[in-house]
């Protein structure tokens, strides 16, 4: 993109806070979310999962819930497409078992019949008989050499030699010397920390809808983040041509990654081929917990060395992620986001993506990089405490800025964490006083951002208004974001914007809603497609005013004479040139597809305040300030929402959230009640600061916003709760149990 | 199976329908009557997504059975905005982006609507206890709690 497209200053509409276009359909209940939706005929299904961690299927009989009146099909693996490899094997392994089941809630069956409650109890008439086998749930005990392998030769060629087989992706990064580096320091800690895996948790459940006939056309309506990627996936299951699915993405109820996988889609398919029927399929609740992606859980061990005057001088770190029974699980960002904040001379970072038997995770929002900096922001904090030096003062003096080499690799261009530091210690709740029993903690969080595949439409309508067709499903409130972008670029008013989330049918394809990608790639693809629309209309004016094309700007909405030109003709408003349209060359329409690569990189800096109940443990949130780059807030109300929402799911993660595994290998906390997401009695108002330093790759100046900020809070809150108890916690969730432990361990000395 | 008959109000209107005896008053709302606007987000009476009133009281539809309305009077988020004109915690929800993805929305209003009828004046505390049967995974519930507190000046105002 050339420099002078870009835009930095001077906005009508971006930076505005406008009603969002769909508030009406989400407050009255008309919005239509993936089980909101119904065909003529259609069945309901069930799906039959495994009650054991690891077990070999010997045999399914399906003939008693098939005997069932109103059952009208049964499907097992047999069902679907033979001889895929890679990752579309995994997806189907995963989507339902081959000969075993590898995880507590794996599919084996599903069944579909004319009514939910029938489906239900069919699904109890199927009969699988196992045979089970020893199973390991922890990330360190899978890696140890008597653990049992998952699966032999699921590691690809990066694994070093020796490793047990359920290593099976290797990552090794950095530059320097740190032997060297920890040599140079006046104080060096070590330090080993653990999280447990987290759901995304949105309340909405999977949901679909499904026709798929024996000529191998079909029709997919669910929630997802991204339904050109489920069209591909659902295809190659199904053994089905691409094109001759059309999926279309529901309202989404939440995803923040989890939704970006596949799960019940092509089950639903497969039944619908195998009925002819429309299929309507819905996880509940437990099976959302148990068979769709948490996060990786992790094992870590950090070093970092530090100058007196706090001069980092070398820092390594070992992580060590379970992914559940699949490859994938994003030890290579944790690695790679370890240290990034950070300008460092020494620095060495290891990933291991181990397989056990939990269910295959999926991405969480910066998926591996909060967990990353829980561990390496813990040991900073501890090393500014035992040097006495101020916890900013510290991070600004090794703080990564333009030109600095990333520990990850490349060089950085234009970033904001400096800038995000100064606000923060600028903030006046970094200088309010805490009360007796109260800690206080700050974290840095760093996320790379992400373009990817996109495809965007603007269709002019006769009355001057546009009709805008992006395909990013919106998970919060990003066709606000989009229809300013499309209004500040033509001159007209944000209402004459209509948005759509296209199909499958009607747009080129669209990456999943991820990587904070949306308001970036869309958001550019949005302003490139309207700029194109803009060119047609000036030509259609000069071709009316019979001066050359180029002779033509556009301003507030209209087509002026400029140039040579100027003040020779009227302004002519983008309604006079739209109504006559049909008669002066045809529709005039937008496009833009491309794959955007300038995703500026984003950093925050949290402030907590923790009080620790020391009698039970209980940790309560009393203060909590997210400051954050967004290059540029189209929509500030929402990018603050992004804020607020990335720092709640972290305080839920740092002190509630995890998976309990039985000694049986099964998930034991697979409802709401006993895996608990923060309520709102849970919380304090959550204040937030945006920073604005321009991404250069982007017209505007927009970073992503929506991933950076669950990066920090499980270390600031950490760190709060650290200070605020008087003994340091190493390992996530710090529920009142953990507490309790780490102050009597203190206490016992 | 037989199915059990029903006669009872929803949102003011008459309704009548047959129903399993297993099936909850949500499965009804949503699957018999197309009244989608109450979500399941889990079934076991946790997240309050498929919140409804039974006769002004707030419950979860999930644990109720189809069959206990009969003779009773259910609301539900489509029974909220009159006509084309919006309660006011619907307008303030839009105004103040106390939404995030919008699934909890018809619960957390319904309940909002519920506390605000039997305590047209709550502290924030007060709005944070009433609500922690509703869960939002997006927004950290400060703009919903923001929404929730200026509604009630505004109605108290108002009235």
């Amino acid at each position: 993109m050339a420099l002078d497209d870009r835009k930095t200053s001077g906005f009508t509409q971006v930076g505005t806070r406008p009603n969002r276009p769909d508030g009406l359909d989400k407050v009255t209940g008309r919005a239509r979310f993936g089980a909101d939706v119904t065909a003529p005929g259609m069945l309901f299904a069930t799906i039959v999962r495994s009650p054991h961690a690891h077990a070999r299927i010997k045999k399914i009989d399906s003939s008693k819930a098939e005997a069932l009146a109103g059952v009208k099909g049964v499907v097992t693996r047999a069902d679907f497409a033979t001889g895929l490899t890679g990752e579309n094997w995994n997806i189907l392994e995963n989507v339902m078992a081959g000969d075993t089941a590898l995880y507590d809630g794996h599919a084996v069956a599903a069944v579909a019949a004319t009514s939910a409650l029938i489906a239900r109890d069919a699904a109890k008439l199927i009969e699988v008989e196992y045979e089970i086998l020893p199973h390991v749930t922890d990330v360190d005990a899978a890696m140890a050499d008597n653990a049992p392998v998952i699966r032999e030769g699921a590691a690809d060629k990066s694994v070093p030699e020796g490793m047990h087989p359920n290593v099976v992706r290797y990552h090794e990064s950095g530059h320097g010397d740190v032997d060297a580096g920890f040599a140079e320091a006046d104080l060096v800690i070590e330090d080993h920390f653990r999280t447990e895996a987290t759901h995304q948790g949105y309340i909405e459940p999977h949901a679909c809808l499904a026709t798929l006939g024996g000529d191998g056309k079909g029709e997919l309506w669910c929630c997802t983040q991204g339904h050109w990627n489920v069209q591909k996936i659902c295809a190659a299951l199904l053994g089905i041509e691409t094109a001759n699915l059309r999926v279309t993405a529901s309202e989404i109820g939440g995803g923040f990654g989890g939704k970006t996988a596949v799960f019940i889609e092509p089950v639903a398919l497969a039944l619908a081929r195998k009925t002819n029927k429309p299929v309507k399929l819905v996880m509940p609740r437990p099976d959302v917990f148990k068979a769709t992606g948490p996060t990786a859980s992790t094992s870590m061990d950090i070093k970092i060395g530090m100058k007196k005057d706090g001069t980092i001088t070398a820092a390594q770190g070992v992580f060590r992620l379970q992914g559940g029974a699949f490859p994938g699980a994003p030890m290579e960002f944790t690695a790679m986001c370890a240290f990034a904040p950070y300008a460092l001379k020494h620095v060495h970072q290891v990933g291991y993506d181990v397989i056990t038997n939990r269910p295959k995770q999926a991405a969480y929002r910066a998926p591996g990089s909060p967990m990353a900096a829980f561990a390496v922001e813990s040991v900073i904090d501890e090393l500014c405490r035992k040097l006495e030096l101020d916890p900013i003062e510290t991070r600004l003096k090794n703080a990564s800025k333009k030109g600095t080499k990333a520990s990850f690799g490349p060089m950085f261009d234009q970033i904001g964490l400096v800038e995000t530091l100064e606000a923060a210690k600028a903030h006046p709740h970094y200088s309010a006083p805490l009360k007796p029993g109260q800690g206080r903690g700050i974290s840095c969080g760093f996320w790379f951002n992400h373009g990817g595949e996109t495809a965007v439409t603007l269709a002019l309508s006769e009355d001057g208004t546009a009709q805008l067709a992006v395909g990013t499903p919106d998970i919060g409130g990003s066709r606000a974001s989009m229809a300013l972008m499309a209004a500040e670029e033509l001159g007209i008013p944000y209402e004459n914007i209509r948005v759509t989330i296209a199909d499958t049918a009607t747009l080129g394809y669209n990456e999943v809603s991820h990587g904070s990608r949306v308001t970036y790639a869309s958001g550019l693809a949005t302003i490139e497609a309207a700029r194109d629309a803009v060119g047609k209309l000036c030509a259609r004016a000069a071709a009316k005013w019979g001066i050359p094309e180029d002779a033509v700007k556009w301003e507030n909405g209209c087509a002026v004479p400029s140039g040579p030109n100027a003040g020779d003709f009227d302004p002519m408003p983008i309604a006079e040139i739209t109504k006559r349209m049909g008669a002066t060359g045809g529709p005039i329409v937008g496009h833009f597809e491309a794959t955007p690569e300038g995703a500026g990189v984003s950093f925050a800096t949290h402030i907590v305040d923790a009080e620790v109940d020391p009698e039970t443990g209980k940790t309560s949130v009393v203060r909590y300030t997210v400051v954050q780059d967004a290059g540029k807030a189209i929509h500030p109300t929402y990018v603050e929402g992004q804020y607020q929402g990335g720092a709640a799911q972290g305080i839920g993660w740092a002190l509630n959230e995890e998976y309990i595994y039985g000694d049986d290998g099964r998930l034991q906390n697979a409802v709401f009640l006993d895996y608990r997401i923060p309520v709102a009695s849970d919380l304090p108002m959550i204040d937030t600061v945006i920073v604005e330093v321009p991404n250069p790759g982007h017209p505007y100046g927009v970073r992503g916003v929506g991933e950076t900020s669950i990066c920090p809070p499980l270390a600031a809150i950490a760190n709060a709760v650290s200070a605020a108890a008087g003994v340091r916690l190493r390992e996530l969730p710090m529920s009142p149990p953990r507490i309790l432990a780490a102050l009597e361990r203190q206490r016992d000395g | 199976m037989s199915k059990i008959h029903v006669t009872t109000t929803i949102n003011g209107d008459e309704v009548e329908y047959l129903c399993d005896p297993r099936e909850t008053m949500l499965d009804v709302l949503r699957d018999r009557l197309g009244l989608t606007g109450a979500k399941e987000g889990c079934g076991t009476g946790d997240c309050g997504a498929c919140s409804v009133t039974l006769d002004g009281r707030l419950v979860c539809s999930c644990l109720m059975l189809g069959a206990e309305a009969d003779g009773h009077e259910i609301t539900t988020i489509e029974g909220m905005a009159t006509g084309e004109e919006l309660h006011p915690l619907q307008q303030k929800f839009i105004e103040y982006a106390a939404l995030q993805c919008g699934i909890c929305t018809p619960g957390i209003l319904v309940a909002t609507k519920a506390l605000l009828e039997k305590n047209p004046d709550p502290t924030e505390t007060e709005v944070r206890y009433w609500l922690a049967g509703n869960l939002c995974r997006c927004t950290g519930y400060d703009k919903i709690i923001r929404a929730v507190m200026d509604t009630a000046a505004d109605m108290r105002e108002a009235s």
